[in-house]
């Protein structure tokens, strides 16, 4: 288990967000994504409801977003359920941000098929251009974490800034990433190998080559 | 012989085509869905029994048979459910991805398949919630066999009404375990539960439920189109069908491929990953599937066959085919510690033996890799893993335990001599009392 803490709760934080309520293209999605169970479990909607709520304070604050507490306590009310089952979930989920993150986040993932590819030496790069963990830096645009596997170890390794995934990633080619994003640029997500199109193997796949070039239909070979 | 590409089922595993409802449906999928359908529940699962098709997410548990535990009417007035485990988190494990970027219509259409033969009333897709990306494409793709009627009320002109549903985590490799997928589907923490009761009788909402993997039930339409005896006659008896490898770590191209169940190791990583880095001299060991199973000495691995009861004759086992490939670069204490970090991490805290016990041998193992130990503590450490195996309601204790034992069993030299050589450096009394 790992310890994870709210944000304390001040006046402060009362003041900026205790009137914290959805868009209303949020509420069409919220309402969405209730409808998705059945009758009488909207509850099971509160992941969803969690996510978009960060998603909206990010777009207000301009940052990844976070969960302040009286936003905890909008979506406990949204859903009719008890504040602490949602601060359950909360505080159980490692994607829930519960204290402020910068714009970006960069996710680095540590452990061991990306360790065996050169993990270390990104996280440094990232410490080297003034990231800590778990910390927003000075210009408000990092925060560093290095994450459990996030499902990428044929590319690896790779790190994950916000919605999208870098991967195949060197020193270099991190630098890279970073630098068009401190720039407002957007780089292309996915593998920053040249000439690699997913998880084939570098170099062209070893199966299915006739995919490459067009939609083939294998039935007629059955 | 080897896998051809006629018989390979993720015909666009790497995305090279469109994965939209237009291309997939001219790659073969939902191709008269409704036939297949019409053959009836029982003709489904008894095919699907035939194939000799085991569970892909780790397990191995036959998938036909746990379709057949589900009820065959409704006598209380519960509906059932099927969920679909695309929680993928186990280290090394990146097929589930594939298939859900690249090849999704695949998944959906055997959702409905599976869903029908097991008298479900919807699926749940609960993909992890790092799969951004991903989960839009899945939705992307629910929302258009929606639009096309394949799938909702009538599905496929079927006459059976069926709902597919995504469901995004948020970030906890326990809600893996399928009756924690059910309390986090119910918006609860990822807590699993004690069974019995099986979900098969109470899962999702007190229903009726199975939990099955995306890799399970997305071979499933081409299981039925092709019949079982085609299925069947790839990989060792038992073993049966065609599987995603995922190969990372210390291989020339790591990559993600489909190949035969039982293809030997060394066949895999030359065919399709340019051997090991360094040449098969270099090989130090390697972990066949996934981040729980123990890992296996270069020795043995070497002509072992790729699939669940070869594996498990080496003392490991297939678990998701997620090979990770260690070469003599690699500080092996450190990478079975990384993976104790990782469970220490993801405990979800409910059972004492698994919370303290995974920080206690994470906290173990990283004085073992620097040898600031004492050598009876390595039996210490065995003796804990095996009290924290199997004394937990899931099977994270056991995970947590299986790679430390498998360290131990292969590496105990490897251990002993960090041990003396730490030891010799800064506590010499200790060494000459020892001695």
């Amino acid at each position: 288990m790992a310890n994870r803490h709210t944000a304390p709760d001040t006046p402060e934080l009362r003041a900026r967000w205790g009137s914290f309520v959805f868009t209303e293209a949020n509420i069409a999605k919220a309402d969405k994504f209730i409808a998705s169970y059945p009758e009488g479990r909207q509850k099971s909607a509160v992941m969803p409801l969690l996510d978009l709520a960060q998603r909206q304070v990010g777009e207000e604050t301009d940052t990844q977003g976070w969960l302040p507490m009286p936003v905890i306590e909008y979506v406990a009310a949204y859903l009719d359920m008890p504040v602490i089952r949602v601060l359950e979930v909360a505080t159980f989920y490692f994607m829930y941000n519960l204290v402020p993150v910068g714009k970006f986040h960069v996710q680095v993932c540590g452990t061991t098929p990306c360790m065996l590819r050169g993990s270390d030496e990104l996280i440094a790069a990232c410490k080297g251009r003034g990231m800590e963990k778990g910390k927003v830096s000075a210009d408000g645009l990092w925060t560093l974490t290095e994450v459990e596997c996030m499902g990428n170890c044929a590319t690896a390794p790779m790190v994950q800034i916000n919605d999208g995934n870098y991967e195949d990633l060197t020193v270099e080619r991190l630098d890279a990433v970073l630098d068009a994003l401190a720039a407002g640029g957007t780089p292309e997500e996915g593998t920053q190998e040249p000439g690699r199109h997913t998880s084939e193997p570098s170099g062209g796949p070893t199966t299915l080559k006739e995919m490459v070039t067009e939609n083939h239909d294998y039935r007629g070979e059955w | 012989m080897s896998l051809q590409d006629k018989d390979r089922i993720f015909t666009n595993v790497y995305g090279f085509q469109p994965w939209n409802l237009a291309a997939a449906q001219k790659r073969g999928d939902w191709d008269n869905t409704k036939d297949i359908i019409a053959r009836g529940n029982d003709a489904i699962i008894d095919e699907m029994k035939a194939s000799g098709l085991r569970g892909r997410g780790g397990a191995g548990f036959p998938t036909g048979l746990k379709w057949s535990f589900m009820p065959k009417e409704s006598k209380d007035g519960r509906p059932s459910f099927l969920v679909i485990n695309a929680d993928e988190s186990e280290p090394g494990s990146c097929k589930d991805r594939e298939i859900i970027r690249h090849d999704p219509h695949k998944l959906i259409e055997g959702a409905l398949i599976a869903g029908f033969a097991m008298r479900a009333r919807a699926a749940y897709i609960y993909i992890r919630g790092e799969y951004i990306r991903e989960a839009q494409t899945l939705q992307a793709a629910i929302d258009e066999a929606y639009s096309a009627g394949l799938i909702g009320k009538n599905a496929s002109g079927s006459g059976y009404d069926f709902d597919v549903f995504m469901h995004r985590g948020a970030g906890a490799y326990i809600c893996g375990e399928e009756t924690a997928m059910i309390e986090s589907l119910e918006g609860k923490k990822g807590q699993p539960r004690l069974k019995p009761p099986f979900p098969a009788g109470a899962g999702l909402y007190g229903c009726p439920t199975t939990v099955n993997n995306v890799e399970s039930i997305a071979v499933v339409p081409t299981i039925l189109r092709r019949g079982a005896s085609w299925f069947s006659s790839f990989g060792a008896e038992g073993n049966h069908g065609t599987k995603l490898f995922q190969i990372s770590g210390h291989v020339d191209k790591p990559c993600v491929v489909e190949e035969e169940m039982s293809i030997p190791f060394r066949e895999l990583i030359e065919k399709h990953c340019g051997g090991v880095r360094g040449g098969w001299d270099n090989l130090l060991a390697v972990i066949p599937g996934g981040s729980s199973v123990p890992l296996v000495p270069a020795a043995d691995i070497m002509d072992a066959p790729m699939d669940f009861d070869g594996l498990k004759a080496v003392g490991s086992g297939l678990g998701t085919a997620a090979v990770i490939v260690m070469d003599k670069s690699t500080d092996i204490v450190r990478a079975i510690s990384r993976i104790s970090y990782f469970y220490k991490h993801e405990s979800c805290g409910q059972c004492t033996p698994c919370r303290e016990g995974t920080g206690w041998m994470w906290r173990m193992m990283e004085r073992l890799r620097t040898g600031d130990a004492a050598v009876e503590e390595i039996d210490m450490l065995y003796q804990v893993t095996k009290q924290v195996e199997g004394h937990t309601i899931c099977a994270l204790g056991d995970a947590a335990a299986w790679p430390i034992q498998g360290l131990i069993k292969h590496f105990r030299p490897e251990l002993e001599r960090r041990i003396h050589e730490h030891n010799a450096q800064f506590a010499p009394e200790t060494r000459e009392a020892a001695e």
